[in-house]
Protein backbone atom coordinates (compact mmCIF):
# COMPACT_ATOMS: atom_id res chain seq x y z
CA UNK A 1 0.00 0.00 0.00
CA UNK A 2 2.99 2.38 0.74
CA UNK A 3 3.95 2.17 -2.71
CA UNK A 4 0.85 3.53 -4.31
CA UNK A 5 0.49 6.08 -1.98
CA UNK A 6 4.23 7.05 -3.01
CA UNK A 7 2.98 7.05 -6.47
CA UNK A 8 0.12 8.36 -6.33
CA UNK A 9 1.59 11.12 -3.90
CA UNK A 10 3.99 11.68 -7.06
CA UNK A 11 1.83 12.01 -9.30
CA UNK A 12 -0.30 14.55 -7.70
CA UNK A 13 2.91 16.51 -6.99
CA UNK A 14 3.41 16.42 -10.84
CA UNK A 15 0.30 17.55 -11.57
CA UNK A 16 -0.11 20.67 -9.73
CA UNK A 17 3.15 21.16 -11.08
CA UNK A 18 1.90 21.60 -14.41
CA UNK A 19 1.20 24.74 -15.68
CA UNK A 20 -2.25 23.02 -17.80
CA UNK A 21 -4.08 22.08 -14.31
CA UNK A 22 -3.57 25.71 -13.15
CA UNK A 23 -4.83 27.35 -16.49
CA UNK A 24 -7.47 25.08 -16.62
CA UNK A 25 -8.57 25.98 -13.33
CA UNK A 26 -8.31 29.53 -14.55
CA UNK A 27 -10.43 28.87 -17.16
CA UNK A 28 -13.29 27.21 -14.48
CA UNK A 29 -12.82 30.50 -12.36
CA UNK A 30 -13.58 32.69 -15.31
CA UNK A 31 -16.70 30.52 -16.71
CA UNK A 32 -18.07 30.87 -12.83
CA UNK A 33 -17.29 34.54 -12.52
CA UNK A 34 -18.99 34.96 -15.99
CA UNK A 35 -21.95 33.23 -14.65
CA UNK A 36 -22.50 36.17 -12.29
CA UNK A 37 -22.16 39.03 -15.50
CA UNK A 38 -24.77 36.48 -17.27
CA UNK A 39 -27.50 36.16 -14.64
CA UNK A 40 -27.38 40.31 -15.14
CA UNK A 41 -28.26 40.06 -18.45
CA UNK A 42 -30.52 37.46 -18.69
CA UNK A 43 -34.47 37.12 -17.50
CA UNK A 44 -35.08 34.98 -14.84
CA UNK A 45 -33.74 33.86 -11.54
CA UNK A 46 -30.11 34.64 -11.40
CA UNK A 47 -29.64 32.23 -8.63
CA UNK A 48 -30.67 29.79 -10.72
CA UNK A 49 -28.49 31.14 -13.91
CA UNK A 50 -25.42 30.95 -11.63
CA UNK A 51 -26.18 27.57 -10.33
CA UNK A 52 -26.33 25.71 -13.74
CA UNK A 53 -23.53 27.51 -15.20
CA UNK A 54 -21.35 27.00 -12.21
CA UNK A 55 -22.31 23.54 -12.58
CA UNK A 56 -21.54 23.05 -16.02
CA UNK A 57 -18.30 24.64 -15.70
CA UNK A 58 -17.11 21.79 -12.79
CA UNK A 59 -18.44 19.31 -15.13
CA UNK A 60 -16.45 20.56 -18.52
CA UNK A 61 -13.25 21.57 -16.75
CA UNK A 62 -13.12 18.36 -14.86
CA UNK A 63 -13.71 16.29 -17.95
CA UNK A 64 -10.70 18.11 -19.81
CA UNK A 65 -8.60 18.10 -16.93
CA UNK A 66 -9.09 14.12 -16.87
CA UNK A 67 -8.49 13.86 -20.41
CA UNK A 68 -5.51 16.20 -20.56
CA UNK A 69 -4.29 14.55 -17.60
CA UNK A 70 -5.35 10.79 -18.45
CA UNK A 71 -4.00 10.42 -21.71
CA UNK A 72 -0.59 11.02 -20.33
CA UNK A 73 -0.69 8.63 -17.63
CA UNK A 74 1.23 6.07 -18.85
CA UNK A 75 2.26 7.44 -22.58
CA UNK A 76 3.83 10.03 -21.12
CA UNK A 77 5.71 8.39 -18.41
CA UNK A 78 7.26 5.49 -21.85
CA UNK A 79 7.64 8.64 -24.00
CA UNK A 80 9.68 10.34 -21.23
CA UNK A 81 11.54 7.11 -20.30
CA UNK A 82 10.33 7.80 -16.58
CA UNK A 83 8.87 4.56 -16.42
CA UNK A 84 12.01 2.46 -16.99
CA UNK A 85 13.30 3.63 -13.22
CA UNK A 86 10.47 3.18 -11.98
CA UNK A 87 9.48 -0.48 -13.15
CA UNK A 88 12.76 -1.37 -12.10
CA UNK A 89 12.01 -1.57 -8.63
CA UNK A 90 10.38 -4.23 -6.91
CA UNK A 91 6.92 -2.51 -7.35
CA UNK A 92 4.26 -4.41 -9.47
CA UNK A 93 2.86 -2.95 -12.78
CA UNK A 94 -0.61 -2.88 -11.08
CA UNK A 95 0.62 -0.91 -8.42
CA UNK A 96 1.98 1.11 -10.61
CA UNK A 97 -1.11 1.74 -12.24
CA UNK A 98 -3.46 2.54 -9.37
CA UNK A 99 -0.84 5.09 -7.83
CA UNK A 100 -1.07 6.81 -11.05
CA UNK A 101 -4.34 6.91 -11.20
CA UNK A 102 -5.46 7.63 -7.73
CA UNK A 103 -2.83 10.73 -7.72
CA UNK A 104 -4.78 11.88 -11.40
CA UNK A 105 -7.80 11.31 -8.88
CA UNK A 106 -6.85 13.51 -5.70
CA UNK A 107 -5.65 16.13 -8.24
CA UNK A 108 -9.46 16.59 -10.40
CA UNK A 109 -10.71 15.92 -6.18
CA UNK A 110 -8.79 18.92 -5.22
CA UNK A 111 -9.88 20.82 -8.86
CA UNK A 112 -13.60 20.22 -8.35
CA UNK A 113 -13.72 21.46 -4.09
CA UNK A 114 -12.03 24.21 -5.25
CA UNK A 115 -14.82 25.21 -7.94
CA UNK A 116 -17.14 24.16 -5.92
CA UNK A 117 -16.25 26.44 -2.99
CA UNK A 118 -16.33 28.95 -5.41
CA UNK A 119 -19.78 28.40 -6.41
CA UNK A 120 -20.61 28.24 -2.81
CA UNK A 121 -19.39 31.16 -2.02
CA UNK A 122 -21.42 33.03 -4.72
CA UNK A 123 -24.61 31.23 -4.46
CA UNK A 124 -23.90 32.76 -1.18
CA UNK A 125 -23.68 36.22 -2.40
CA UNK A 126 -26.81 35.83 -3.26
CA UNK A 127 -28.82 34.14 -1.03
CA UNK A 128 -27.22 34.54 2.50
CA UNK A 129 -27.39 30.15 3.13
CA UNK A 130 -25.30 27.26 1.97
CA UNK A 131 -26.30 25.67 -0.85
CA UNK A 132 -25.75 21.97 0.07
CA UNK A 133 -28.10 20.72 -2.15
CA UNK A 134 -25.30 21.64 -4.99
CA UNK A 135 -23.52 18.38 -3.23
CA UNK A 136 -26.47 16.05 -5.12
CA UNK A 137 -25.21 17.11 -8.43
CA UNK A 138 -21.25 17.97 -7.47
CA UNK A 139 -20.65 14.51 -5.82
CA UNK A 140 -21.63 12.86 -9.21
CA UNK A 141 -20.17 15.22 -11.01
CA UNK A 142 -16.61 14.13 -9.55
CA UNK A 143 -17.39 10.15 -10.16
CA UNK A 144 -18.27 10.71 -13.84
CA UNK A 145 -14.62 12.43 -14.34
CA UNK A 146 -13.49 9.84 -12.28
CA UNK A 147 -15.25 7.45 -14.89
CA UNK A 148 -13.54 9.55 -17.58
CA UNK A 149 -10.80 9.77 -16.39
CA UNK A 150 -10.48 5.77 -16.02
CA UNK A 151 -11.66 5.96 -20.32
CA UNK A 152 -8.52 8.19 -20.66
CA UNK A 153 -6.23 5.52 -18.57
CA UNK A 154 -7.70 2.66 -20.68
CA UNK A 155 -6.97 3.74 -24.13
CA UNK A 156 -3.26 5.46 -22.71
CA UNK A 157 -2.28 2.03 -21.81
CA UNK A 158 -1.49 1.09 -25.60
CA UNK A 159 -2.66 3.84 -27.84
CA UNK A 160 -0.89 6.93 -28.51
CA UNK A 161 -1.65 10.70 -26.43
CA UNK A 162 -3.34 12.23 -29.34
CA UNK A 163 -5.63 8.84 -30.18
CA UNK A 164 -6.63 8.49 -26.74
CA UNK A 165 -7.59 11.71 -25.97
CA UNK A 166 -9.73 11.57 -29.18
CA UNK A 167 -11.50 8.15 -28.10
CA UNK A 168 -11.91 9.17 -24.52
CA UNK A 169 -13.88 12.53 -25.92
CA UNK A 170 -15.86 10.51 -28.33
CA UNK A 171 -17.15 8.39 -25.29
CA UNK A 172 -17.62 11.35 -22.99
CA UNK A 173 -20.20 12.73 -26.28
CA UNK A 174 -21.22 9.96 -26.66
CA UNK A 175 -22.09 8.78 -23.27
CA UNK A 176 -24.34 11.11 -22.88
CA UNK A 177 -27.02 10.50 -25.58
CA UNK A 178 -26.76 6.81 -25.44
CA UNK A 179 -30.39 6.91 -24.07
CA UNK A 180 -31.35 9.26 -26.72
CA UNK A 181 -29.55 7.24 -29.56
CA UNK A 182 -31.30 3.91 -28.02
CA UNK A 183 -34.81 5.91 -28.49
CA UNK A 184 -33.61 7.16 -31.71
CA UNK A 185 -32.85 3.60 -33.27
CA UNK A 186 -36.00 1.93 -31.94
CA UNK A 187 -38.47 4.66 -33.84
CA UNK A 188 -36.68 3.95 -37.06
CA UNK A 189 -36.93 0.52 -39.12
CA UNK A 190 -33.28 0.48 -40.01
CA UNK A 191 -32.13 -2.81 -38.11
CA UNK A 192 -28.62 -2.34 -38.53
CA UNK A 193 -29.01 1.04 -36.63
CA UNK A 194 -30.77 -0.84 -33.53
CA UNK A 195 -28.53 -3.10 -32.87
CA UNK A 196 -25.64 -0.88 -32.95
CA UNK A 197 -27.13 1.71 -30.76
CA UNK A 198 -28.65 -1.13 -28.92
CA UNK A 199 -24.67 -2.45 -28.30
CA UNK A 200 -23.21 1.33 -27.79
CA UNK A 201 -25.81 1.57 -25.05
CA UNK A 202 -24.81 -1.35 -22.97
CA UNK A 203 -21.33 -1.20 -23.66
CA UNK A 204 -20.95 2.36 -23.24
CA UNK A 205 -21.34 3.99 -19.89
CA UNK A 206 -24.56 6.55 -19.70
CA UNK A 207 -23.51 9.44 -18.19
CA UNK A 208 -27.16 11.13 -17.67
CA UNK A 209 -27.32 8.59 -15.05
CA UNK A 210 -25.08 10.82 -13.19
CA UNK A 211 -26.00 14.01 -14.48
CA UNK A 212 -28.51 15.54 -11.99
CA UNK A 213 -27.94 19.17 -12.90
CA UNK A 214 -31.13 20.56 -13.57
CA UNK A 215 -32.89 18.75 -11.70
CA UNK A 216 -30.95 20.50 -8.56
CA UNK A 217 -30.94 23.66 -10.13
CA UNK A 218 -34.71 23.81 -10.23
CA UNK A 219 -35.51 21.82 -6.95
CA UNK A 220 -36.88 18.76 -8.74
CA UNK A 221 -36.97 15.98 -5.87
CA UNK A 222 -34.08 13.53 -5.63
CA UNK A 223 -34.26 10.42 -3.79
CA UNK A 224 -31.05 10.10 -2.11
CA UNK A 225 -31.25 6.39 -3.05
CA UNK A 226 -30.97 7.39 -6.87
CA UNK A 227 -27.64 9.19 -6.46
CA UNK A 228 -26.32 6.31 -4.60
CA UNK A 229 -27.41 4.31 -7.10
CA UNK A 230 -25.67 5.99 -10.02
CA UNK A 231 -22.52 6.75 -7.27
CA UNK A 232 -22.02 2.34 -7.62
CA UNK A 233 -22.84 2.54 -11.69
CA UNK A 234 -20.38 4.71 -11.85
CA UNK A 235 -17.68 2.79 -9.27
CA UNK A 236 -18.17 -0.51 -10.97
CA UNK A 237 -17.74 1.21 -14.78
CA UNK A 238 -14.08 2.59 -13.27
CA UNK A 239 -13.36 -0.78 -11.60
CA UNK A 240 -14.36 -2.49 -15.23
CA UNK A 241 -12.11 0.00 -17.20
CA UNK A 242 -9.16 -0.16 -14.47
CA UNK A 243 -9.25 -3.52 -14.72
CA UNK A 244 -8.52 -4.06 -18.22
CA UNK A 245 -6.58 -1.02 -18.42
CA UNK A 246 -3.90 -3.38 -16.11
CA UNK A 247 -4.60 -6.49 -17.89
CA UNK A 248 -3.26 -4.54 -20.98
CA UNK A 249 -0.55 -2.97 -19.28
CA UNK A 250 0.62 -6.17 -17.74
CA UNK A 251 0.76 -8.08 -21.20
CA UNK A 252 3.16 -5.61 -22.94
CA UNK A 253 6.71 -4.79 -23.76
CA UNK A 254 7.56 -1.26 -22.40
CA UNK A 255 10.14 -0.07 -24.90
CA UNK B 1 35.03 -12.40 -7.17
CA UNK B 2 33.37 -15.40 -5.81
CA UNK B 3 32.31 -18.99 -7.23
CA UNK B 4 28.30 -18.48 -6.44
CA UNK B 5 26.23 -17.34 -9.37
CA UNK B 6 24.93 -14.00 -8.86
CA UNK B 7 22.64 -13.86 -12.39
CA UNK B 8 21.95 -16.68 -14.54
CA UNK B 9 20.85 -16.16 -17.87
CA UNK B 10 20.28 -19.38 -19.82
CA UNK B 11 18.84 -19.58 -23.41
CA UNK B 12 17.34 -16.16 -23.53
CA UNK B 13 15.63 -15.31 -26.82
CA UNK B 14 13.79 -11.98 -27.78
CA UNK B 15 12.04 -11.26 -30.68
CA UNK B 16 10.45 -8.03 -32.01
CA UNK B 17 7.85 -7.01 -34.15
CA UNK B 18 8.70 -4.70 -36.96
CA UNK B 19 4.94 -4.29 -38.64
CA UNK B 20 3.98 -5.92 -41.25
CA UNK B 21 4.39 -8.92 -40.23
CA UNK B 22 8.14 -9.02 -39.90
CA UNK B 23 10.00 -10.27 -36.84
CA UNK B 24 13.41 -9.63 -36.02
CA UNK B 25 15.62 -11.82 -33.43
CA UNK B 26 17.35 -9.18 -30.92
CA UNK B 27 18.71 -11.62 -28.54
CA UNK B 28 19.59 -15.06 -29.93
CA UNK B 29 19.88 -17.83 -27.65
CA UNK B 30 21.68 -15.96 -24.72
CA UNK B 31 23.52 -18.26 -21.99
CA UNK B 32 25.17 -16.25 -19.45
CA UNK B 33 26.57 -16.89 -15.74
CA UNK B 34 27.45 -13.48 -13.86
CA UNK B 35 29.41 -14.40 -10.60
CA UNK B 36 28.45 -12.87 -7.41
CA UNK B 37 30.93 -10.10 -6.46
CA UNK B 38 32.44 -9.32 -9.93
CA UNK B 39 32.48 -6.65 -12.33
CA UNK B 40 31.21 -7.41 -15.53
CA UNK B 41 31.38 -5.78 -18.84
CA UNK B 42 29.28 -5.94 -22.08
CA UNK B 43 30.19 -4.62 -24.69
CA UNK B 44 28.47 -4.12 -27.69
CA UNK B 45 27.94 -1.73 -30.43
CA UNK B 46 24.37 -0.01 -30.79
CA UNK B 47 21.64 -2.39 -31.76
CA UNK B 48 23.51 -5.21 -30.30
CA UNK B 49 20.96 -5.86 -28.07
CA UNK B 50 22.72 -4.61 -24.85
CA UNK B 51 19.91 -2.49 -23.91
CA UNK B 52 17.25 -5.55 -24.38
CA UNK B 53 19.16 -7.89 -22.29
CA UNK B 54 18.86 -5.34 -19.27
CA UNK B 55 15.26 -5.00 -19.69
CA UNK B 56 14.54 -8.60 -20.08
CA UNK B 57 16.28 -8.82 -16.67
CA UNK B 58 14.17 -5.77 -14.91
CA UNK B 59 11.00 -7.73 -16.24
CA UNK B 60 10.39 -4.62 -18.80
CA UNK B 61 9.99 -6.62 -21.57
CA UNK B 62 8.81 -10.05 -21.83
CA UNK B 63 11.35 -12.80 -23.62
CA UNK B 64 9.86 -15.38 -26.00
CA UNK B 65 11.67 -18.37 -24.28
CA UNK B 66 14.36 -18.59 -21.67
CA UNK B 67 14.77 -17.70 -18.15
CA UNK B 68 16.79 -15.51 -15.67
CA UNK B 69 17.06 -15.88 -12.44
CA UNK B 70 19.09 -13.24 -9.82
CA UNK B 71 20.72 -15.77 -6.88
CA UNK B 72 18.35 -18.34 -8.00
CA UNK B 73 15.24 -16.53 -8.00
CA UNK B 74 13.26 -15.60 -11.42
CA UNK B 75 13.78 -12.21 -12.46
CA UNK B 76 10.21 -12.01 -13.24
CA UNK B 77 9.14 -11.70 -9.90
CA UNK B 78 9.10 -8.15 -9.27
CA UNK B 79 9.53 -8.95 -5.79
CA UNK B 80 13.19 -10.20 -6.30
CA UNK B 81 13.57 -6.64 -7.54
CA UNK B 82 14.61 -5.62 -4.01
CA UNK B 83 18.45 -6.48 -4.54
CA UNK B 84 18.89 -4.50 -7.57
CA UNK B 85 19.97 -1.23 -8.66
CA UNK B 86 19.17 -0.11 -11.90
CA UNK B 87 20.53 2.83 -14.39
CA UNK B 88 19.26 3.47 -17.58
CA UNK B 89 21.12 4.86 -20.60
CA UNK B 90 20.60 8.21 -20.71
CA UNK B 91 18.50 8.29 -17.38
CA UNK B 92 15.33 10.43 -17.90
CA UNK B 93 13.78 11.53 -14.18
CA UNK B 94 10.55 13.59 -13.40
CA UNK B 95 11.37 16.90 -14.11
CA UNK B 96 9.67 19.01 -11.55
CA UNK B 97 11.30 17.27 -8.58
CA UNK B 98 14.46 18.07 -6.58
CA UNK B 99 17.42 15.91 -6.59
CA UNK B 100 16.39 15.20 -2.65
CA UNK B 101 12.65 14.49 -3.84
CA UNK B 102 13.43 12.30 -6.63
CA UNK B 103 15.81 9.75 -4.49
CA UNK B 104 13.02 9.94 -1.56
CA UNK B 105 10.35 8.55 -3.61
CA UNK B 106 12.52 6.10 -5.59
CA UNK B 107 13.67 5.27 -1.57
CA UNK B 108 9.56 4.88 -0.99
CA UNK B 109 9.48 2.21 -3.58
CA UNK B 110 11.47 -0.24 -1.00
CA UNK B 111 9.30 0.45 1.63
CA UNK B 112 11.90 2.43 3.38
CA UNK B 113 10.96 4.12 6.93
CA UNK B 114 11.15 7.82 7.07
CA UNK B 115 14.41 7.68 9.13
CA UNK B 116 15.96 5.41 7.08
CA UNK B 117 14.99 6.95 3.90
CA UNK B 118 16.61 10.10 5.19
CA UNK B 119 19.72 8.59 5.87
CA UNK B 120 20.05 6.92 2.40
CA UNK B 121 18.92 10.01 0.55
CA UNK B 122 21.50 12.20 2.48
CA UNK B 123 24.04 9.68 1.90
CA UNK B 124 23.64 8.92 -1.75
CA UNK B 125 23.74 12.27 -2.45
CA UNK B 126 27.25 12.53 -0.62
CA UNK B 127 28.15 9.93 -2.50
CA UNK B 128 28.00 11.55 -5.95
CA UNK B 129 28.95 14.86 -4.58
CA UNK B 130 25.34 16.60 -4.89
CA UNK B 131 24.77 17.58 -1.81
CA UNK B 132 24.99 21.35 -2.81
CA UNK B 133 22.00 20.56 -5.06
CA UNK B 134 19.43 18.84 -2.81
CA UNK B 135 17.08 21.02 -3.50
CA UNK B 136 17.15 22.25 -6.98
CA UNK B 137 14.64 20.91 -9.53
CA UNK B 138 15.81 18.17 -11.90
CA UNK B 139 14.68 20.19 -15.21
CA UNK B 140 17.94 22.73 -14.28
CA UNK B 141 20.51 19.50 -14.13
CA UNK B 142 23.02 19.33 -16.56
CA UNK B 143 23.47 16.35 -18.76
CA UNK B 144 26.17 14.81 -15.92
CA UNK B 145 24.73 15.85 -12.76
CA UNK B 146 21.87 13.72 -14.02
CA UNK B 147 23.97 10.92 -14.79
CA UNK B 148 25.10 11.14 -10.97
CA UNK B 149 21.19 11.24 -9.80
CA UNK B 150 21.08 7.96 -11.95
CA UNK B 151 23.40 6.37 -10.35
CA UNK B 152 22.28 7.64 -6.74
CA UNK B 153 18.94 6.42 -7.39
CA UNK B 154 20.22 3.01 -8.47
CA UNK B 155 22.16 2.56 -5.23
CA UNK B 156 19.70 4.06 -2.84
CA UNK B 157 18.57 0.57 -1.73
CA UNK B 158 22.03 -0.74 -1.03
CA UNK B 159 21.60 -3.35 -3.80
CA UNK B 160 23.48 -6.53 -4.00
CA UNK B 161 23.58 -6.74 -8.08
CA UNK B 162 24.05 -3.15 -10.08
CA UNK B 163 22.91 -3.29 -13.61
CA UNK B 164 24.53 0.26 -14.93
CA UNK B 165 23.63 0.84 -19.09
CA UNK B 166 26.27 3.14 -20.06
CA UNK B 167 27.23 4.76 -16.54
CA UNK B 168 29.90 6.82 -18.27
CA UNK B 169 28.24 8.57 -21.13
CA UNK B 170 27.98 12.43 -20.86
CA UNK B 171 30.44 12.63 -18.18
CA UNK B 172 33.58 14.48 -18.16
CA UNK B 173 36.90 13.22 -16.77
CA UNK B 174 36.66 13.52 -14.28
CA UNK B 175 32.68 12.39 -13.57
CA UNK B 176 34.17 9.58 -15.25
CA UNK B 177 36.85 8.91 -13.08
CA UNK B 178 34.34 9.44 -9.69
CA UNK B 179 32.46 6.76 -11.58
CA UNK B 180 34.81 3.80 -11.91
CA UNK B 181 35.68 4.68 -8.13
CA UNK B 182 31.97 4.59 -7.34
CA UNK B 183 32.05 1.06 -9.01
CA UNK B 184 35.06 -0.61 -7.80
CA UNK B 185 33.89 1.08 -4.29
CA UNK B 186 30.89 -1.29 -5.10
CA UNK B 187 32.76 -4.37 -5.98
CA UNK B 188 34.73 -3.97 -2.28
CA UNK B 189 31.36 -3.56 -0.74
CA UNK B 190 30.95 -7.38 -1.79
CA UNK B 191 28.54 -5.82 -4.75
CA UNK B 192 28.25 -7.38 -8.52
CA UNK B 193 28.17 -5.02 -11.26
CA UNK B 194 27.43 -5.27 -15.06
CA UNK B 195 27.68 -2.23 -16.98
CA UNK B 196 27.62 -1.90 -20.45
CA UNK B 197 29.76 0.31 -22.88
CA UNK B 198 30.74 1.58 -25.61
CA UNK B 199 34.15 3.18 -23.97
CA UNK B 200 36.23 -0.36 -24.47
CA UNK B 201 38.85 1.33 -22.25
CA UNK B 202 36.51 1.81 -19.03
CA UNK B 203 36.17 -2.08 -19.34
CA UNK B 204 39.39 -2.37 -19.71
CA UNK B 205 40.10 -0.62 -16.45
CA UNK B 206 38.03 -1.90 -13.91
CA UNK B 207 36.65 -4.98 -15.45
CA UNK B 208 37.17 -8.85 -13.62
CA UNK B 209 35.20 -10.62 -17.08
CA UNK B 210 33.66 -8.86 -20.18
CA UNK B 211 31.63 -10.55 -23.13
CA UNK B 212 31.43 -9.45 -26.39
CA UNK B 213 27.95 -9.00 -28.10
CA UNK B 214 26.81 -8.86 -31.52
CA UNK B 215 23.69 -9.01 -33.55
CA UNK B 216 22.16 -10.61 -30.17
CA UNK B 217 25.08 -13.22 -30.40
CA UNK B 218 27.01 -13.51 -27.87
CA UNK B 219 30.44 -14.15 -29.05
CA UNK B 220 32.78 -13.91 -26.24
CA UNK B 221 33.21 -13.59 -22.50
CA UNK B 222 37.29 -12.35 -22.25
CA UNK B 223 38.65 -13.38 -18.05
CA UNK B 224 40.66 -10.08 -18.29
CA UNK B 225 43.85 -11.74 -16.19
CA UNK B 226 43.83 -14.47 -18.74
CA UNK B 227 44.45 -12.50 -21.61
CA UNK B 228 48.55 -11.99 -21.68
CA UNK B 229 48.48 -15.97 -21.43
CA UNK B 230 46.50 -16.15 -24.85
CA UNK B 231 48.36 -17.32 -28.02
CA UNK B 232 47.25 -13.99 -29.83
CA UNK B 233 49.62 -12.58 -28.10
CA UNK B 234 51.55 -9.74 -30.53
CA UNK B 235 54.89 -9.32 -30.27
CA UNK B 236 56.50 -6.03 -31.01
CA UNK B 237 60.05 -4.92 -31.83
CA UNK B 238 61.33 -2.16 -32.35
CA UNK B 239 64.71 -0.84 -33.61
CA UNK B 240 66.81 1.86 -35.22
CA UNK B 241 68.56 2.24 -38.35
CA UNK B 242 68.54 3.63 -42.23
CA UNK B 243 67.31 0.48 -43.66
CA UNK B 244 65.73 -2.68 -42.85
CA UNK B 245 65.46 -5.20 -45.43
CA UNK B 246 62.37 -7.65 -44.64
CA UNK B 247 63.46 -9.84 -47.72
CA UNK B 248 65.22 -12.73 -46.27
CA UNK B 249 62.23 -13.45 -44.49
CA UNK B 250 59.64 -15.99 -46.20
CA UNK B 251 56.44 -15.11 -44.68
CA UNK B 252 56.51 -11.15 -44.48
CA UNK B 253 52.97 -10.69 -45.26
CA UNK B 254 52.33 -11.68 -41.28
CA UNK B 255 54.44 -8.81 -40.05
CA UNK B 256 53.57 -5.28 -39.73
CA UNK B 257 56.10 -3.06 -40.74
CA UNK B 258 55.80 0.98 -39.75
CA UNK B 259 58.92 3.22 -40.53
CA UNK B 260 59.01 6.45 -38.31
CA UNK B 261 62.01 8.58 -38.91
CA UNK B 262 64.61 6.10 -39.03
CA UNK B 263 62.98 3.90 -36.37
CA UNK B 264 61.23 0.77 -37.21
CA UNK B 265 58.51 -0.37 -35.37
CA UNK B 266 57.27 -4.43 -36.24
CA UNK B 267 54.72 -6.31 -34.76
CA UNK B 268 53.69 -9.95 -35.69
CA UNK B 269 51.13 -12.22 -33.82
CA UNK B 270 53.84 -15.18 -34.74
CA UNK B 271 56.50 -15.80 -32.22
CA UNK B 272 58.66 -17.81 -34.50
CA UNK B 273 58.79 -14.46 -36.91
CA UNK B 274 59.61 -12.42 -34.31
CA UNK B 275 62.63 -14.38 -33.72
CA UNK B 276 63.36 -14.54 -37.54
CA UNK B 277 63.31 -10.58 -37.17
CA UNK B 278 65.57 -10.10 -33.83
CA UNK B 279 68.46 -12.67 -36.08
CA UNK B 280 67.88 -10.12 -38.80
CA UNK B 281 68.18 -7.46 -36.89
CA UNK B 282 71.41 -8.62 -35.87
CA UNK B 283 72.77 -9.43 -39.41
CA UNK B 284 71.95 -5.83 -40.22
CA UNK B 285 73.41 -4.35 -37.75
CA UNK B 286 70.48 -2.33 -36.53
CA UNK B 287 70.07 -1.09 -32.72
CA UNK B 288 67.67 -2.99 -31.10
CA UNK B 289 65.53 -0.39 -29.17
CA UNK B 290 62.82 -2.62 -27.67
CA UNK B 291 61.69 -5.94 -27.72
CA UNK B 292 58.46 -7.73 -25.71
CA UNK B 293 54.74 -9.22 -26.36
CA UNK B 294 52.19 -6.32 -26.12
CA UNK B 295 49.01 -7.97 -23.91
CA UNK B 296 46.51 -7.94 -26.62
CA UNK B 297 43.71 -5.65 -25.63
CA UNK B 298 40.00 -5.48 -25.44
CA UNK B 299 40.04 -3.44 -28.36
CA UNK B 300 41.53 -5.89 -30.40
CA UNK B 301 39.45 -9.05 -29.18
CA UNK B 302 36.09 -6.86 -29.39
CA UNK B 303 37.07 -5.62 -33.48
CA UNK B 304 38.38 -9.59 -34.09
CA UNK B 305 34.81 -10.82 -32.62
CA UNK B 306 32.03 -8.25 -34.15
CA UNK B 307 34.25 -8.73 -37.61
CA UNK B 308 34.03 -12.26 -37.31
CA UNK B 309 30.68 -12.14 -36.70
CA UNK B 310 29.93 -9.97 -39.79
CA UNK B 311 31.81 -11.94 -42.05
CA UNK B 312 29.85 -14.89 -41.18
CA UNK B 313 26.84 -12.94 -41.12
CA UNK B 314 27.50 -10.97 -44.29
Amino acid sequence: MGKIIAIALNTFRESIRDRIFYSLLFFAVVLILFSMVLSNLTIGDPLKIIKDFGLGSISIVGTLIAIFVGIGMVYKEMEKRTIFVILSKPLARWQFLIGKYCGLSLTILVEVVVMSILLFGLCFLYVPKVPWNLLYAIVPIFFEILLILAVAFLFSTFSTAFLSGMFTLSIFIIGHFTGDLKNLAQSTEDVLFQTLSTVIYYVLPNLEYLNFKTRVVHHLGIGIFEVVFSLIYAIFYTLILLLIGIFIFQQRDIN
Amino acid sequence: MTDSIAVKINDLQKTFSNGWGKRSTIIKNLNLDIMENEIFGYLGANGAGKTTTFKLMLGLIYPDKGTILFDGKPASDYKNRTVLGYLPETPYFYSYLTAGEALDFYASLFDMDRSLKKRRVEKMLHLVGLDHAKNLQLRKFSRGMLQRIGIAQAMINDPKLLILDEPMSGLDPMGRKDMRDIILNCRDQGKTIIFSSHIISDVEMICDRASILSKGKLQQVIEMDDRQDTQDSTWEIICRGQVFNLDPIKEQDKIAHHVTGNRHILSTEDKGLANLIMAEIQNQGLDLISFGSRRKSIEDIYIKSVGGGKKKNG
